[in-house]
């Protein structure tokens, strides 16, 4: 398969690439790791006329903290995130999600940023990032702005990302004491996109009851999923694997997943609620061993 | 579109072209270099036949763009050998009876390569999840992996007699 006939430039800059994105528009697409888009191009799922190659802007690839704040640069491979020591200290929820995207190969070039810009419901980070509350950061014309993970999945493969704005870093709040968060992903095969995945994010208090949780579903829905029922149901409880059952049931019926290759719709429902009990049990373990 | 002109060390060797920008690396290695050790197998980002190494790191070459790799250097199946001896990878695939069609064998090795020059004495899991991108039909893997297995002692055998030899 060959894709349709493309320009190309490789930019150096945000700048570059945010003048380029503003003067052709919809016409021009972001190529990052290229492991969504390139199939999709393939497949002339995606024809767009002006590839822009953001690859060698230097300096997007830092992963570290700065006051209070986890940042990302939206050029951090897959591969690099698996392999950092901070992030396998600190944020072993991203480390599971990292670890579980596609493959190794597919890994060493797929980027943070692209797993979300790319706004596809099947992707791993989207989930992470909602049970994390994570801000989207993006470079446009007039400058830089923030948008709350909430706000920034509109639709199937639509973000809030505007045509002329770049996806320059993702933010995510330190972990405070008594916290801890995983992911857990059903998959036919490395390499498939989940049947059913969950990202689990929870603090606990000094008393041991859950005052935030974070709870975001991989592929049941037409976009990732927050499952705002199962959060509230937790919150302010003290985590018996009851209430943990209850709220996976309720996350469970927050779906709405589509019957196709990887199984009828409530095969998946039920894939999803045991996913979530699963990520909500790691997710407590950690948070208590990290008291 | 107009063709972009890129310069790419493959084996070691440079080569200036001009190519189509929508070019897929594999397509510029089998199809202008002549390079078909590298093999398309399921052409959707899924089996990794197509790996090879783009600056020391295995990539499916079907889903990366020619220009993309402009300035950088492609290590290919072709390029294991050298001065007549098989890369230790090589060897180990041919002793261990790491294939059966051989389809999958080129991307296989060039994984393993890769995994070998990070991690010299990986144990068996570290092998099973490196190679989880490739794809065989064929052996089962068990083979695969013990010819992996091979070519990390002798290459770290071949370090130790590098490191103490004068």
């Amino acid at each position: 398969m060959i894709p349709g006939p493309v320009r190309y430039r490789r930019v150096r800059s945000v700048d570059e690439a945010v003048v380029l994105l503003s003067q052709l528009g919809t016409d021009a697409k972001v190529l990052s790791g290229g492991q969504s888009l390139i199939p999709m191009m393939k497949f002339r799922l995606a024809e767009p006329s002006y590839l822009i190659d953001i690859n060698a802007i230097p300096g997007l690839d830092f992963i570290e903290e700065r006051g209070g704040v986890l940042c990302l640069g939206a050029l951090v491979r897959e591969s690099t995130l698996e392999r950092s020591m901070l992030v396998r200290q600190r944020y072993p929820i991203l480390h599971d999600t990292a670890e579980v995207i596609a493959d190794p190969l597919v890994r060493n070039l797929a980027t943070v940023g692209g797993n979300l810009a790319h706004g596809d419901p099947a992707n791993d980070h989207p989930a992470t990032m909602l049970a994390l509350r994570a801000q989207v950061v993006a470079r446009g014309p007039n400058g830089e702005r923030s948008i709350p993970i909430d706000d920034f999945f509109v639709d199937t493969f639509v973000t809030a990302l505007q045509p002329d704005e770049l996806l320059t870093e993702i933010r995510i709040p330190v972990p405070p004491p008594r916290s801890g968060g995983a992911y857990v992903k059903f998959e036919r095969k490395v390499g498939d996109y989940a049947i059913a995945a969950a990202g689990v994010f929870l603090v606990l208090d000094e008393a041991g009851r859950i005052t935030q949780a974070g709870i975001g579903l991989t592929n049941l829905s037409y976009k990732p999923l927050r499952a705002v029922d199962a959060e509230r149901a937790l919150l302010g409880q003290y985590a018996s694997d009851e209430l943990l059952r209850y709220a996976a049931e309720l996350a469970a019926q927050a779906t709405d997943p589509v019957s196709d290759l990887r199984g009828p719709a409530d095969y998946k429902r039920a894939v999803a609620r045991t996913m979530t009990l699963r990520a909500l049990r790691r997710a407590l373990e950690r948070a208590q061993a990290n008291a | 579109m107009e063709p972009l002109p890129i310069q790419v060390t493959v084996n070691g060797r440079t080569y200036s072209a001009e190519v189509e920008p929508r070019l897929l690396l594999v397509h510029f290695l089998r199809e202008v270099l002549n390079l078909t050790g590298t093999h398309i197998g399921c052409d959707t980002t899924s089996c990794g036949a197509c790996t090879v190494l783009w600056n020391g790191r295995p990539v499916k070459s079907c889903t990366v763009l020619a220009v993309q790799v402009d300035g950088g250097e492609i290590l290919t199946v072709e390029g294991l050998e050298g001065e007549g001896q098989l890369h230790p990878v090589q060897e180990g695939f041919w002793e261990e009876h790491g294939l059966q069609c051989g389809f999958c064998t080129p991307g296989m090795m060039m994984t393993a390569v890769a995994l070998l020059n990070e991690n010299p004495d990986p144990t068996e899991e570290e092998i099973r999840k490196a190679i989880s991108g490739n794809l065989c039909r064929c052996t089962g893997y068990v083979n695969i992996v013990k010819a992996i297995q091979y070519a990390a002692r002798k290459m770290r055998e071949g370090m130790s007699v590098h490191a103490g030899g004068v």
